[in-house]
């Protein structure tokens, strides 16, 4: 049960606010949900749990009104339902809160909020009627933005605020969260929770999808497990099962867990930083990356934490060379700091990049162009000044099968790949090219528990392996499991060391927005 | 197979029943009737004389489209390959008129300077976006009228052939030696006879090779690779250790190299010409943006674009003295493109929902693993 209040309504015999029954959602060729059930009752926080791929957002669409189920019913408040669009959704009182913020970043908390629901007359909008609005749904709902702040200039915590105000005030009485804390430290995980609380006791029903199972167990007041188009599971009562249950459910075998074995650590350096600096852009602001010094063994994982946005990024992209720095930075004694990206990868340095459909893969690509990302100039993908087509196709197989890449083929197009086996393809490409230091951002983000555990796999062999990594990463569980070192980084600088066989997760929060500080 | 011509006929085949219905509500407005019209134009074009002709006034679009297609594979707008051809055109015609040189090396030469010329027209937008950051749309675009007036002033300052008494503005006439023969005898060997009217020009091997060499160098090398790469998502571009500049640099240089040959037909091959001078063709640069959103940016596709603006050229050019409005051809073309463009992106994304389904049905459960096909490709030169 719930910690924080589970007393307020007896969730587990409030009236059924929305009922999904047998529901059957087809694409050629594809059966996404296969008799889905789901009763989410008022007042209560669900948790749908479930590897991608299983059909939770196919679901969640479905609930939105975003498409029309095949087969069956669609209940709320005991009446049966059509959406054919999300504006249906809405006007029966439920809201989408998606994973990606839609926010305008240069317009204001209140403007974004109102957009499309503008207060006021065709030609003149009532801007204090907004923020008046606005200041009461924060007020009664603990979700405290100022109204004329720009979006730009808040943290994420406070952007999901604003989405979630964005759904109150289009009348939400019915919140679907798609993976709400994904992007969010424990503390604010802690605070989105409590106002999730208050959005309840006050009668709004809440449904989030979420893969993080402690989390789900220590908030949610019911659980409902999806796996390959079907229920699996329906929960009333959370306290009766374990993480572990949950997750043989998700994926019918046993959920693996992060943590390194035995240390493979050794004492030769392979990239050592000394003094590493990127300048800020503009004069007199701080610099993303302030004097940042330490090394990398070989056979060493180096785990990088840091609430977003403290430099993570920034550090990673220039070790890379896609962001100029001052200081040094020796691979394996040799200096590589004032080399191009493109040197550095033949040097050496492999990497994986935070965001994938970003600039880890072309979605357009075939997998075999993706494979040859950033090799593509050195066999088996290239000879001469050529691409060798079969060579590339032959080496993509390779990792395929090696990296378990769940894939028809090498030649259909990245964007038809699941996020895992994406990101996949993605830690094989650059573990086939054999790199003495892999630079990591976010290396299970977005993927499903097996996806998740094949990757750690891979990371753990690679270092048994004596390979040596920094890792960044926002999963706090997956950084100590897998580091034998933690640096945290705030502001740009690395304000603490600490070790991850002894240090919990609220600790290393602490650390990270600097409410601890550090020894380093 | 079928299946597949089907796939990538469907889309040209709306668009083309679009166009026409556009332009057959534009005739009865103005008072025409559409079938007299389109009875007419499908008279014009249906001779052998006629396909000639059409096949010769698509080798210099379909140059002009390569030209374009190439900075759009990355997302490079040359909206400037007008100027960049005049430009070109003038210069090597100039040029070629004034040396002497035996054939093998004269034709060469004429390339090189159009080349060199178009390439280095089109490299001033390229170094001042990538040392000024200067939009090259909006420089491109600049240099056109630049380019145009430049020409015009060395033409009427320098270029002039004098020896006519220099009364037209024109340059002299290109020697035999720098000439293409015309291709008639070749058929003629093998029993086709285009009759007198017309000539098959000799400038059409270099515009297949051209279109063989934009293939290879787009699907087989490296080069190619990075180009599409740094079009498709110059981020991913970049951390695949693709330098952004220097891509800029060459391939707008490329762009304006083909560029500065859409006027060689012209010059070196087609008897009225062989020169630059007053009637030459001064609005190529600006059709080939439109073959090249027409053929997908595809060797093949910007081909067969070609020929179809040909042949509605070709077509409506008697249409005035029968009394019907000959702009009847723009709109056409016009619609036609739109029309294209709007049903691309329909099929586009059709497919990509196809093959995202098909990728998910065969990697779904594993209990039964599929060997699924691989999805057929979109049709003319996807994005891809």
């Amino acid at each position: 049960m719930s910690d924080t209040g589970g007393d307020a309504i007896d969730t587990a015999s409030a009236p059924i606010a929305i009922q999904l029954t047998d529901i059957v959602k087809r694409f050629p060729g594809v059966v996404a949900n296969d008799g889905v059930n789901l009763t989410v009752r008022q007042g209560s926080v669900h948790a749908i749990v479930g590897e991608n791929g299983a059909g939770k957002s196919t679901l969640m669409k479905t609930l939105y009104g975003a498409h029309q189920p095949n087969e069956g019913t669609i209940t709320v408040k005991g009446e049966d339902r059509v959406f054919s669009s999300p504006k249906d959704a809405i006007a029966d009182g439920i809201g989408m809160v998606f994973q990606a913020f839609m926010l305008a970043a240069n317009l204001t908390v209140w403007e974004n909020i109102v957009l499309g629901q503008e207060p006021g007359s065709r030609l003149s909008l009532d801007a204090n009627e907004a923020r008046t609005r606005i200041r009461d749904l924060g007020e009664r709902y603990g979700l405290d933005v100022d109204p004329d702040a720009l979006i730009c200039d808040l943290g994420v915590g406070d952007k999901q605020r604003v989405e979630i105000l964005k759904v109150l005030y289009r009348g939400a009485e019915i919140l679907i969260l798609d993976e709400p804390t994904a992007v969010l430290v424990p503390q604010e995980v802690d605070a989105l929770f409590k106002s999730l609380r208050e959005l309840t006791a006050q009668g709004s029903t809440i449904i989030f999808i979420s893969h993080k199972l402690d989390e789900v167990l220590k908030h949610a007041d019911a659980v409902t497990v999806i796996r390959q188009g079907k229920t699996v599971g329906e929960i009333p009562d959370p306290s009766t099962v374990t993480s572990n249950d949950l997750a043989e459910m998700m994926v019918g075998s046993e959920l693996p867990t992060p943590e390194t074995r035995d240390s493979t650590v050794t004492d030769e350096p392979v990239l050592q930083l000394s003094g590493l600096t990127v300048k800020a852009i503009d004069e007199g602001s701080r610099d993303p990356v302030h004097d940042v010094s330490f090394t990398v063994h070989r056979g060493e994982i180096v785990g990088i934490a840091g609430v977003e946005g403290n430099g993570q990024s920034e550090l990673v992209r220039s070790l890379v060379g896609l962001l100029p720095s001052t200081g040094t930075v020796l691979l394996d004694g040799k200096d590589v700091a004032h080399m191009s990206t493109r040197a550095r990868r033949d040097a050496g340095v492999g990497y994986i990049s935070e965001d994938r459909q970003k600039d880890g893969l072309v979605l357009g690509f075939t997998l075999w162009e993706n494979a040859a990302l950033g090799h593509h100039h050195r066999p088996p993908f290239a000879k001469g000044p050529w691409l060798d087509i079969a060579g590339a196709k032959s080496r993509t197989d390779e990792i395929i099968e090696e990296f378990d890449v769940r894939t028809p083929g090498v030649d259909v197009p990245a964007f038809t790949l699941s996020g895992g086996n994406q990101q996949k393809l993605v830690v094989g490409r650059e573990m086939t090219a054999e790199p003495k230091v892999l630079v990591a951002a976010h290396p299970t983000r977005g993927v499903d528990v097996g996806a998740q555990s094949v990757i750690w796999d891979i990371l753990r062999d690679a270092r048994a392996a004596g390979l040596g990594t920094i890792l960044v990463s926002a999963d706090l569980e997956e950084l100590i499991g897998l580091s034998d070192r933690l640096l945290v980084m705030l502001r740009g600088e690395i304000v603490a060391e600490v070790d991850p066989s002894t240090v919990t997760p609220a600790e290393l929060g602490s650390y990270m927005t600097g409410a601890k500080a550090g020894a380093h | 197979m079928f299946e597949r011509i089907w796939r990538a006929s469907l889309a040209p085949l709306v668009a083309a029943t679009a166009a026409i219905a556009i332009s057959s509500i534009a005739l009865l407005i103005s008072g025409n009737n559409p079938v007299e019209a389109f009875v007419e134009m499908w008279k014009t074009i249906d001779s052998t004389a006629a396909i000639v002709d059409i096949i010769n006034t698509a080798v210099p679009l379909y140059i002009s489209g390569v030209a374009v297609a190439i900075g759009f594979k990355m997302n490079l707008f040359n909206i400037g390959s007008n100027g960049q051809y005049i430009l070109a055109a003038l210069v090597a015609g100039w040029a070629g008129a004034e040396v002497s040189l035996p054939p093998l090396l004269h034709v060469p030469f004429v390339f090189l300077v159009a080349m060199t010329v178009g390439g280095s027209w089109a490299l001033i937008a390229a170094i001042l976006s990538v040392t000024r950051n200067v939009n090259v749309v909006v420089s491109t675009i600049m240099l056109n009228y630049i380019g145009i007036g430049l020409s015009a002033f060395l033409l009427s300052e320098y270029f002039r052939d004098s020896e006519n008494g220099g009364l037209v503005a024109q340059t002299k006439v290109m020697p035999e030696s720098a000439r293409l023969p015309k291709l008639d005898p070749i058929f003629e060997f093998f029993g086709f006879n285009f009759g007198e009217r017309v000539d098959l020009l000799g400038f059409l091997p270099f515009a297949i090779l051209l279109g063989i060499a934009y293939h290879v160098l787009l699907n087989r090398s490296l080069f190619g690779y990075e180009l599409k790469l740094s079009g498709m998502n110059a981020d991913a571009a970049q951390s695949a250790g693709v330098n952004p500049k220097k891509m800029v640099l060459i391939t707008l240089f490329m762009s304006g190299a083909v560029a500065g040959m859409i006027g060689l037909p012209f010059l070196l091959a087609d008897p009225n010409f062989l020169k630059y001078g007053d009637a030459f063709p001064v609005t190529l640069g600006f059709t080939g943006l439109g073959l090249a959103l027409l053929g997908r940016n595809s060797p093949v596709g910007v081909a067969a674009a070609a020929v179809v603006w040909a042949t509605i050229e070709v077509a409506t050019r008697r249409l005035g003295s029968l009394g019907i409005p000959p702009e009847i051809g723009k709109i056409l073309q016009g619609s036609f493109l739109l029309a294209a463009v709007i049903a691309y992106e329909v099929v586009r994304r059709r497919n990509d929902a196809a093959a995202a389904e098909d990728a998910a049905a065969a990697t779904r459960d594993d209990r039964s693993p599929p060997p699924s096909p691989a999805p057929e490709p979109a049709p003319i030169g996807a994005t891809s």
